[in-house]
């Protein structure tokens, strides 16, 4: 990985940026994700489906307290336990005890972006207890030592030669350009954890809470594996993931699936309901449901509400145009990159400061807020973000003092032509001041009109014939 | 010409900041396509800028100290029947006034001037908008050789949901060719402030842009907002090539091959 996680955000970008296999595989699979999503939207009412997806999600979050409770007393119906964590730590700290009391010494997990928002694999790991990412793409990254790029196509930052790489150093397997047979290697190493483990952790992508299911949608059938084989069951669930009913989970798994990957559904979707009971032929002897606020209510308490709605399909991120030249890695030590990453690591955090370059990480282009599924006006909620960063005082201070200055002239017509007097003067030589030099560095400045339209219009009124002047 | 019973539009034109002090060969061509195609044009000599960057960099106060600016200067004529509309040539700063304006206002708990922010956003065209859908145009009467390809700005695009009325106009040019640009719709990296604050990641997207532009094989890439002009010439004349991004009003206009030569005057290398 040529991109530092820990490092600072010009740092990463400019890793990033001088890395040429990781943008060519960026190219290569945003692109291929791009034409994916298009045709699968094209053989529905896609306008039906976002309507009805942004009213399912919008109903969640408006009903939150309520369905949280009926989900909770539907779970306990069903014979699992429900914890509430208000934050990381706590957390961390159920998963453990968990562990502990039911001595578990290998655990088997679904790829799950809020076990990356938490930090569980190095928790465990630190508790003495083995970890292994069972879904291909985080099988290969845990390999590597990274942390996923993406939260769908966690691998997406590598190419096929890559991946093969990584098998050799530490698989020993010989080299190959051949998907299957590195699937085969994976699928080989995978079947001997799942026999071993003594517990299972999944995320959510839907919660039901009419009947106390918890929905994980796959494609490997690895998560059915991790919900059901080993004797603990463990699921965590962001609060958000909540919904009311069987065909609203139904509902958003479609829109899930056709916008993340273009299927028209997902290859698998687990549904747990509960351990097994009695006479069943297989399920876990206990499931358990963290259910994490970890700076949700946050979000919901300030104006970023409608980020809660995401259902992490990860379409905003495969059209983001700044997502593609530099990769989720650049967004830092977060698992949530473009432009729904821009905008809730910084609000999952007490402090916005840490990540306050990633809502200013964008060109406001406006694609994300076309592809998304729930209708998330993704620039607003970027936008808002700046503003509060500014109001924060959390700017530099030379662009505070350049805006002042900006707002300062332009707010009248004498202090605005006299700027423009002045930047006509300088001349190229503008192009050498700090901010502008940026811009010199890799592009042509333009240069200012020896006369302003203003003036321009002016004069030619002064000439008879010319037109219609004022 | 003129038709006493019903009386020629009167378009205030809003020429915005950059065409002010960068590009006025775009300003003039803007007026001149609006008179040429029927309406008469006012330009009031007070306006400055309509504040985007400083609200896209989140300093929404500064922001509202030029936005009241604006509304001072273009409401009165609106409100008073001076003028039927207020025409800019360029599809961001339309977006500003229409769509940004009352956030900023409303988050300022500033109703009156939310108000009249509301009622200047009714009736702000970007240009080509107010030339086919207000005006009629539906040929632009010019000529125009060469090889074009199309960028559709972002904000023109996703913010005022404006596609079909530059393209028919460019499509109407007479020994014009139009070529297919691939991936027209991805943003060309500009972004205002994000050029600078960003100014690696905004290149790149601007090199793809521009590779995505000679795979066209355009001798113009033709758009309606300077700034995005601004940051593909830029890299396109930094990187030697000789396809040149031009403003729609001067294609339209036919002004095109004197702004170029003024651009490019033999001093520029």
């Amino acid at each position: 990985m040529t991109v530092d996680v820990g490092a600072a955000y010009p740092t990463r970008v400019r890793q990033a940026l001088a890395d040429d296999a990781l943008r060519a595989a960026l190219d290569r699979a945003t692109e291929h994700l791009r034409g994916r999503r298009a045709q699968a939207l094209a053989g529905v009412d896609a306008t039906r489906l976002r309507d009805e997806a942004h009213a399912v999600r919008r109903y969640a979050i408006e009903h939150l307290p309520d369905l949280l409770e009926q989900l909770e007393g539907n779970l306990i119906a069903n014979g699992c336990q429900v914890h509430w964590a208000r934050d990381a730590a706590e957390a961390l700290g159920v998963v453990l005890e968990i562990a502990h009391q039911n001595h578990v010494k290998d655990v088997v997990k679904s790829k799950s972006m809020v076990t990356e928002e938490i930090g569980l694999n190095d928790a465990l790991q630190r508790s003495g207890i083995d970890v292994v990412e069972t879904d291909l793409g985080e099988f290969i990254i845990q390999l590597a030592g990274e942390p996923p790029s993406h939260i769908i196509t966690p691998v997406i930052h590598k190419r096929l030669e890559d991946i093969s790489e990584i098998f050799q150093t530490k698989l020993d397997t010989p080299p190959t350009d051949q998907p299957a047979e590195l699937c085969d290697t994976a699928r080989r190493a995978l079947r001997s954890e799942f026999l071993i483990a003594d517990m299972g952790i999944s995320g959510c992508n839907f919660a039901i809470a009419e009947t106390g299911t918890i929905c994980i949608v796959t494609n490997e059938g690895n998560g059915r594996m991790v919900t059901s084989l080993p004797r603990v069951y463990v699921a965590i669930a962001g609060i958000e993931k909540v919904v009311r009913s069987v065909e609203d989970a139904v509902l958003l798994w479609q829109a899930a699936s056709r916008n993340a990957t273009g299927q028209d559904v997902s290859v698998y979707f687990s549904m747990s309901s509960g351990p097994r009971r009695r006479g069943d032929s297989d399920g876990p002897d206990e499931m358990h449901v963290i259910l994490i606020d970890n700076g949700r209510s946050r979000i919901l308490e300030r104006r970023y509400g409608d980020a809660t709605l995401c259902i992490r399909c990860g379409a905003c991120i495969n059209i983001c145009p700044v997502y593609r030249e530099i990769g989720g890695h650049a967004y830092g030590r977060t698992p949530y990159s473009g432009p729904i990453g821009a905008v809730i690591t910084p609000l999952l955090e007490y402090d916005i400061r840490p990540a306050r370059d990633l809502p200013f990480a964008s060109s406001l282009c406006g694609a994300c807020r076309d592809v998304c599924p729930v209708k998330i006006d993704l620039p607003r909620l970027l936008l808002d973000l700046r503003s509060d960063i500014v109001e924060r005082r959390a700017a530099p201070i030379a662009e505070r003092v350049g805006m002042r200055v900006y707002s300062t002239a332009l707010r009248r017509p004498a202090p605005y032509r006299a700027l423009a007097r002045l930047a006509r003067r300088l001349g190229r030589l503008a192009a050498l001041l700090p901010p502008l030099k940026r811009w010199a560095r890799t592009r042509e400045p333009p240069r200012f009109a020896a006369k302003s339209f203003a003036t321009l219009w002016r004069e030619r009124g002064r000439r008879p014939g010319e037109g219609a002047a004022e | 010409m003129t038709d006493i019973s019903t009386p020629r539009p009167r378009a205030a034109l809003f020429v915005t900041c950059m065409v002010d002090t960068l590009y006025p060969g775009v300003g003039m061509a803007a007026a001149q396509l609006l008179q040429r195609h029927g309406a008469d044009v006012v330009f009031p000599d007070r306006q400055t800028c309509c504040g985007q960057p400083a609200f896209n960099a989140g300093y929404r106060n500064d922001a509202r100290a030029v936005a009241r600016h604006l509304i001072d200067v273009f409401w009165p004529l609106v409100d008073g029947g001076d003028v039927d509309a207020v025409v800019a040539p360029s599809g961001s700063c339309v977006a500003m006034v229409k769509r940004h304006y009352p956030i900023l206002f409303e988050a300022a708990h500033d109703i009156e001037y939310q108000r009249r922010a509301v009622q200047l956003g009714e009736v702000t065209y970007e240009l080509t908008q107010y030339l086919v859908d207000y005006l009629g145009v539906a040929d632009a009467g010019a000529r125009c050789p060469g090889r074009l390809a199309y960028h559709p700005c972002c904000h023109l695009l996703r913010e005022l949901h404006i596609d079909a009325q530059p393209r028919r106009l460019l499509s109407s040019l007479k020994d014009a060719e139009i070529a297919e640009l691939p991936n027209a719709d991805e943003c060309c990296g500009f972004g205002g402030l994000f050029a600078l604050k960003n100014a690696d990641i905004s290149t790149a997207m601007g090199r793809r842009k521009v590779r995505n532009v000679n795979h066209s094989g355009a001798d113009m890439v033709v758009l309606n907002d300077v700034s995005c002009m601004t940051h593909l010439n830029g890299i396109l004349r930094r990187e030697g090539h000789s396809c040149r991004a031009v403003h729609i009003a001067e294609v339209l206009n036919g002004t095109v091959e004197h702004a170029t030569a003024e651009r490019d005057s033999p001093d520029d290398r």
